[in-house]
């Protein structure tokens, strides 16, 4: 559309013809008040809020369905226009209850600000309102009538933004309401989107509600623990008397790139960090065979003396040690140098979750043809191969929906299983469930619906699932960077599981591949890593074998738990030291000797990189007393065992060692900022080796991809990521197919960690029941 | 997150006729679900109320769920989610009604039946409701019972015509199923 | 049978036909049925418009715009079917001409369909009813099936090669579906909630298709319109106002009923001689002279002409029609809050000031007619009405507001006189409780 040029309030604006007015004027700065109106959400006229008044025109006409043309002159503010808002909220506020200070919304509710710009200074309202009683629709979502002022937001969210069309709308006039798809009961994904986009306090979460005023709380803005997404999540915090507790999580930063989207995990999934169950001393295997608490001095000696001594007698290839999908990358970076350059061993592995350095290997030599998650939200076609992201990448599904909706892009689907999302798809390719490996054969044909529609695209984006390894990778991509004349015109995506397992494998959580995918027998790689052992360490399924064969002096689990993934006969490690950083005493921490209570991903900092290979920072929101962040043990570890520790983490640059026990880690992005500064002043950083920060350099500097724009980082943006070393050389030796078990999450878990979030669970059986339900109807 | 719901054909919440009549009613419009509302409406003269199994059927004849049979079925005024008597009588008492004296008539249903607003007779013969304007304006006034007008109506009236509607309950019509009958009686106005 | 009343002062055109017969298909066409819709087929369709425009027949459900020029609204090319819509949804109180235009002449709504199609191109029609009138959307569907089965409607109407379809349509009670997009929303199956405008039913109406929607009346009017020719038709009202109008006259007069008048007729002959005065020998106390939406008119103000011209220069408007005629023994109170209460219980409470104001309004009034007002009551319900004029989503909210702030400007004093415990000059025993909900 060609820009158009108007005038409002005095003001030339210049936006394209067909803009709405309500969305020019934000852009513009010129604020126009809204119940209903929601960006990206069916227009509804219905708030009668965002009345101006336009030239020429005899009523007063709402902004929000008003599309701006040559010429037109608006007045957003004047006495005329202040009255309608202020009459509009003194009807609205009839029925409203003025119950302000005991409303879970108040401090953040929108009709309050309204009424404190534009409302009446007494009511004329005489009259007995209307009441209902409070309905609890599920363990997340409570429901008040008389709260409601009927904005229809939460009914086009759960509709139109989530596909599940859960909310309807009962009765009308002043009966209206509001109601759940079960009678009583929500029968839906649980996402809380529609708590979260109320205005007011009409709807509420059940693991929010009356638990806090909002000013009390701290809001920190992070990235989200569970799926391989990376939801930016914005968590409210408040100080307790062990540290800071989170209360709340929402996406009030909408700056990620998923606005205001969070699924049932990222909302109500914080509060593992709050659980009984939670490890906040250090335990010690005693004499008699029992875990017993210890100090962290004395846990870390006992683990240190075991690691040096089975390296010193037997070799580093006596010791093996597995990382974590939900660890930082600056953890996990931390994590492969310490293994290799201080425990001497390659034998590192991580619970791979989908086949990343097939991926990278397919792609090597052809950069730019990985896709962001920005790439996907604006895309013009998407091939979807293998997955269920409604289940498994809601936020993927979120914006694939959105995309289609908003930006009428065409989804093709190749899928063994129907899926949700075939609701928006143009095309579908049902296929096998070993039928994968036929795709592009399929593609190539042009025969089907769907190979002809995708054959008929100029630019695609392939996103494929885990089902999707090996060779197959490669043929896809192959098939991909060969589709058309433009090969420009095609990136991909590889999805796994959790939070960072890319970054697990973009850092070098592999036998074979050091970070950034460059083989371990690449010559000249990371020549700065001293002693790096030569040859290719073993995976993880061949360090449980050398296990269980009695072969493995120590085993260092961080963050993972194998015994639970391939069911792992408990004998199998008696012979292995065996050592667990974890939140929980997993099934694999009860069996350790040495167990060390590491903090979770809301109370570290540091950056992770989600499956599409965008980096986001994590900063520290919750803090628990006893627990610290797996870097911090990490290199007190590598302490105990008397190593040098300048030479593992590069802090205090000119070599000013800075104090072991201080412990300012926890708010790293400050420390960072500081640094800058003092660089910037010629001055000396002086950065905490506990810093992830400190390494972040590091990676920058050494891990093919990583060479990111960091202020852009740092102000809390994603940023891509693209790990296509050209030095890669197929590495046939390690199958990797054979290593990768999905976790194949649904909404409500999240591998081992899902399992100790109370509010998952019940949402959880909520869901069970209604689906029960149904089935008996 | 609708889950397939089993077939409820098993279930015969509609008479023979009547599922037939549906059944050329979805074939009738350009869009299917604009046999909604006729649907419902057709489905409580048989029914009595729109049920929960009423609403259901209905929902899996248009292929639609069954919350948003429900947002359009609680909107429109003369569908019903409870049982009414045989015969609903609905008094207009709007304007042109009410200077007519509709509420002495409304009164005196009241007092001839037992009931107050909404009620229905112990019997289940009768049930009694005020109404906005029916569109009888210049007769007033009007009351309907089920879809027969009578106009022009003063309390005296009243006795009349409820044992009119008495006679045809008890000539062996039993229940809801009278009201197809009676349709096809033509005999709008009393 | 509603009863047919008659006047010598009546012009009867649309409703020449009523208590003849005429809803049977051969006596429809004994009296000139259908002559219309062939003089129509051998034209073209701009011809049709041409007479429409010239005709000055001016829609009459209310808003009075030229049906002409509505028709010349719909594109000539649309990718979607294109659909002719007719408003038989007849709510507005005082009103019941349609009833009687289904109950007598189904047929001349039928003609007038294929005409409006013929006019614009469209292929299928629906004429839609409030769920109320079953019994004329039996009739209705029978002249339907009778037109079918003479090939009046279907593949060849006529033998013309040309195809025509009608649907009828029932309601199920609600007054906002008299909304044009509220109506195109109930036929799609939906709530009967407006759409926003633009674009207009004209350009995406039904199903997304260009839409022609019409009052049963003006559907009606169109076969005479043809058949007299519009120069004629339009010589029967005044200027800008074509035609004759079905007045429904109702209340406290003699002999109410449905007349059918020249537009610009004066109201205080329809009141005094056509309806035959006031009941009883009482004296007039006002008049809502178009339906009960309409801001009701004082004695003194009555000595106009009813077409949509002079009705709005008095400070009302001529809406549908609908005289409604009140005595000097009737509360104004207790007609207004009569009034109020059936709007707040149609307001399909998609916007605030509508779904908020009436309701605030009907609980105010309730409250001030039981006697327990305070001054402050009248300013503020004048308040809240002005407030909700002409800020609603629709103009049902403009239709609760008009009537309020005109029955307490023009009768201020008898709200006063409901104050401080007085009791309402006017009580009966037992009128004092609303229950519709």
């Amino acid at each position: 559309m060609p820009d158009v040029t108007f005038t409002v309030d005095g003001k030339k604006l210049t936006a394209p013809a067909g803009t709405l007015l309500i969305d020019a004027c934000r852009k513009a700065g010129i604020e126009i008040p809204a119940f209903c109106y929601y960006p990206g959400l069916s227009l509804q006229a219905a708030c009668r809020m965002c009345v101006v008044r336009q030239e020429k025109v005899p009523k007063l006409q709402t902004a929000c369905t008003t599309t701006v043309a040559e010429g037109q002159v608006f007045v957003t503010e004047s006495p005329e226009i202040a009255q309608a808002r202020k009459a509009t909220i003194e009807l609205l506020l009839g029925n409203h209850p003025l119950d302000c200070p005991v409303c879970d919304a108040g401090g953040e509710c929108e009709l309050q600000d309204m009424n404190f710009k534009y409302g009446a200074g007494e009511s004329l309202y005489a009259e007995a309102k209307h009441h209902r009683d409070e309905q609890q629709w599920s363990p997340a979502v409570f429901y008040d009538r008389p709260r409601c002022i009927l904005c229809y937001r939460c009914t086009r969210m759960c509709g139109e933004g989530m596909d599940v069309w859960a909310l309807g709308v009962n009765n009308r006039g002043a009966d209206s309401v509001i109601v759940p798809n079960d009678g009583q009961q929500l029968d839906c994904e649980q996402c809380g989107m529609c708590i979260d986009v109320c205005p007011v306090g009409a709807l509420t979460s059940g693991s929010y509600r009356y638990k806090t005023r909002p000013w009390e709380m701290n809001h920190v803005s992070t990235v989200c623990t569970h799926c391989a997404d990376g939801c930016k999540v914005t968590l409210g915090v408040r100080s307790t008397t062990d540290g800071a507790e989170i209360i709340r999580a929402d996406n009030r930063d909408k700056s990620g790139i998923n606005g205001d989207f969070l699924c049932a995990k990222g909302r109500f999934g914080f509060d593992f960090v709050e659980s009984a169950d939670r490890l906040t001393k250090p335990l010690v295997r005693n004499s008699a065979g029992k875990l017993e608490p210890a100090t962290w001095e004395h846990a870390l000696s006992v683990a240190a003396k075991k690691l040096k001594e089975i390296r010193d007698s037997r070799g580093g290839a006596a010791i093996g040690v597995i990382g974590s999908n939900r660890t930082t990358n600056e953890e996990n970076y931390l994590l492969q140098k310490f293994s290799r350059t201080v425990l001497a061993t390659n034998n590192i592995d991580h619970e791979r979750t989908t086949d990343y350095a097939s991926f990278a290997r397919a792609l090597a030599g052809h950069p730019g043809k990985t896709a962001s998650l920005r790439d996907i939200a604006s895309a013009c076609a998407i091939l979807l191969v293998g997955t269920n992201p409604t289940d498994e990448h809601p936020l993927l599904a979120w914006l694939l929906r959105t995309d289609v909706r908003l930006n009428r892009a065409r989804l093709y689907i190749a899928n063994h299983a129907p899926i949700k999302l075939e609701r928006q798809a143009r095309a579908m390719q049902g296929l096998p469930p070993n039928g994968y490996k036929d795709l592009t054969t399929i593609l190539d044909r042009g025969e089907t619906d769907l190979a002809k529609a995708v054959k008929a695209e100029e630019s695609l984006i392939v996103i494929f699932g885990s089902e999707i390894r090996g060779t197959a990778i490669h043929n896809l991509v192959t098939w991909g960077l060969n589709r058309g004349p433009n090969p420009d015109s095609v990136r991909f995506a590889c999805l796994g599981d959790h939070s960072n397992s890319r970054g697990a494998a973009d850092m070098g959580l592999f036998p074979d591949l050091l970070p950034g995918y460059v083989p371990i027998t690449e010559p000249g790689a990371f020549v700065e890593y001293a002693d790096l052992p030569p040859a290719a360490g073993k995976t993880l399924s061949q360090m449980l074998d050398v296990a269980t064969a009695g072969e493995l002096g120590a085993l260092l689990v961080v963050g993972a738990n194998p015994v639970s993934r391939a069911p792992l006969n408990p004998a199998a490690l008696k012979n292995t030291f065996l050592i667990v950083q974890d939140l929980f005493l997993t099934e694999t921490a009860t069996l350790a000797e040495v167990v060390l209570p590491a903090a979770s991903l809301y109370e570290k900092s540091g950056t992770v990189t989600n499956t599409f290979g965008d980096v986001q920072i994590v900063r520290k929101a919750a803090d628990r007393a006893g627990v610290k962040p797996d870097f911090e043990i990490l290199v007190r570890l590598a302490e105990a065992m008397g190593g040098p520790i300048k030479g593992l983490v590069p802090f205090g640059r000119a070599g000013t060692t800075a104090d072991l026990g201080q412990s300012r880690g926890a708010q790293s992005g400050e420390a960072d900022r500081h640094a800058v500064w003092l660089e910037a002043n010629g001055l000396e950083p002086r950065l905490s080796p506990f810093d992830p920060f400190a390494l972040f350099d590091e990676i920058e500097r050494l891990v093919p991809g990583y060479a990111i724009d960091r202020i852009n980082l740092i102000a809390g943006n994603d940023v891509h990521s693209e790990p296509a070393s050209p030095g890669l050389v197929p590495v046939t030796a390690l199958a990797g197919e054979d290593f990768i078990v999905p976790a194949h999450d649904t909404l409500f878990t999240s591998g081992t960690l899902g399992r100790y979030s109370a509010a998952l669970k019940q949402l959880e059986e909520h869901q069970a029941k209604e689906l029960a339900k149904s089935a008996a109807d | 997150m609708s889950p397939n719901h089993p077939n409820p054909e098993s279930i015969p919440v509609f008479s023979p006729q009547l599922a037939a009549r549906f059944d050329a009613l979805v074939q009738k419009y350009p869009v299917k679900r604009s046999a909604l509302i006729p649907m419902l409406l057709y489905a409580q003269d048989e029914v009595g109320y729109l049920s929960d199994a009423v609403v259901a059927e209905v929902a899996r004849r248009i292929g639609i769920t069954e919350l948003e049979v429900r947002n359009v079925a609680t909107y429109y005024s003369m569908l019903r989610f409870r049982p009414a008597g045989q015969f609903n009588i609905q008094v207009c008492t709007n304007i042109s009604c009410l200077l007519r004296g509709a509420y002495e008539v409304y009164e005196r249903f009241q007092e001839e039946l037992g009931v107050g607003p909404h009620g229905v007779t112990p019997d289940g013969v009768f049930s009694l409701e005020e109404v906005e304007c029916v569109g009888a304006c210049c007769w007033a006034p009007a009351v309907q019972v089920n879809y027969d007008f009578h106009d022009e109506l003063k309390p005296d009236l009243v006795p009349g015509i409820l044992s009119g509607y008495r006679g045809k309950a008890k000539a062996g019509n039993n229940g809801a199923s009278s009201l197809e009958k009676k349709a096809n009686s033509k005999e709008p106005h009393a | 049978m509603p009863r047919l009343v008659s006047h010598p002062d009546e012009v009867k055109i649309v409703s020449r036909r009523f208590g003849m017969g005429a809803e049977k298909i051969d006596r429809y066409l004994e009296l000139g049925g259908y002559e219309a819709v062939m003089k129509c087929l051998a034209q073209d369709s701009d011809w049709i418009i041409n007479e429409m425009k010239a005709s000055n027949l001016r829609g009459r459900g209310g808003a009075g715009f030229s049906a002409g020029m509505k028709w010349s609204f719909v594109p000539r090319q649309s990718a979607k079917p294109k659909y002719i819509l007719v408003n038989g949804d007849e709510s507005e109180p005082g009103t019941c001409k349609d009833h009687l235009i289904f109950l007598h002449d189904p047929h001349s709504v039928i003609e007038g369909t294929i005409i409006a199609g013929l006019a614009v191109g469209a292929k299928m029609g629906f004429i839609y009813l409030r769920g109320e009138y079953r019994y004329l959307l039996e009739i209705t569907e029978r002249a339907v099936a009778d037109a079918y089965q003479r090939g009046f409607l279907g593949k060849n109407i006529f033998g013309s090669g040309k195809e025509f379809e009608i649907i009828t349509q029932t309601g199920a009670g609600a007054y906002e579906v008299g909304e044009e997009s509220a109506l195109m929303e109930s036929l799609e199956g939906k709530r009967g909630v407006p759409r926003i405008k633009p674009p207009f039913p004209a350009v995406v109406g039904l199903y997304g298709g260009p839409t022609v929607i019409n009052n049963a009346e003006t559907i009606a009017t169109v076969p005479h319109v043809i058949n007299m020719g519009a120069a004629a038709y339009a010589a029967v009202g005044t200027p800008r106002n074509g035609g004759t109008r079905l007045f429904s006259i109702s209340g406290h007069v003699e002999r109410p009923g449905v007349y059918e008048l020249p537009m610009g007729y004066n109201l205080k002959k329809m009141i005094y001689e056509v309806a035959g005065g006031i009941r009883g020998g009482r004296n007039l106390k006002a008049v809502v002279p178009g339906g009960s939406s309409t801001p009701v008119l004082l004695p003194q103000e009555i000595d106009i002409g009813m077409d949509f011209d002079q009705v709005g220069k008095a400070g009302s408007m001529l809406g549908s029609g609908g005289v409604v005629v009140i005595d000097d023994q009737t509360c104004i109170v207790e007609f207004a809050l009569r009034t109020i209460s059936f709007y707040a219980h149609e307001s399909c409470g998609w916007c605030i000031p509508c779904r908020e104001g009436t309701d605030w309004l009907k609980k105010s009034l309730t409250r001030f007619h039981a006697g327990f007002g305070a001054p402050s009551d009248i300013d503020n319900m004048q308040y809240l009405a002005e407030n909700m004029l002409g800020r609603t989503f629709c103009p049902l909210g403009d239709a609760a507001a008009m009537p309020t702030i005109a029955f307490i400007k023009k009768f201020r004093k008898e709200f006063e006189d409901h104050l401080n415990g007085k009791p309402c000059p006017f009580a009966r025993e037992g009128v004092l409780q609303l229950t519709v909900v």
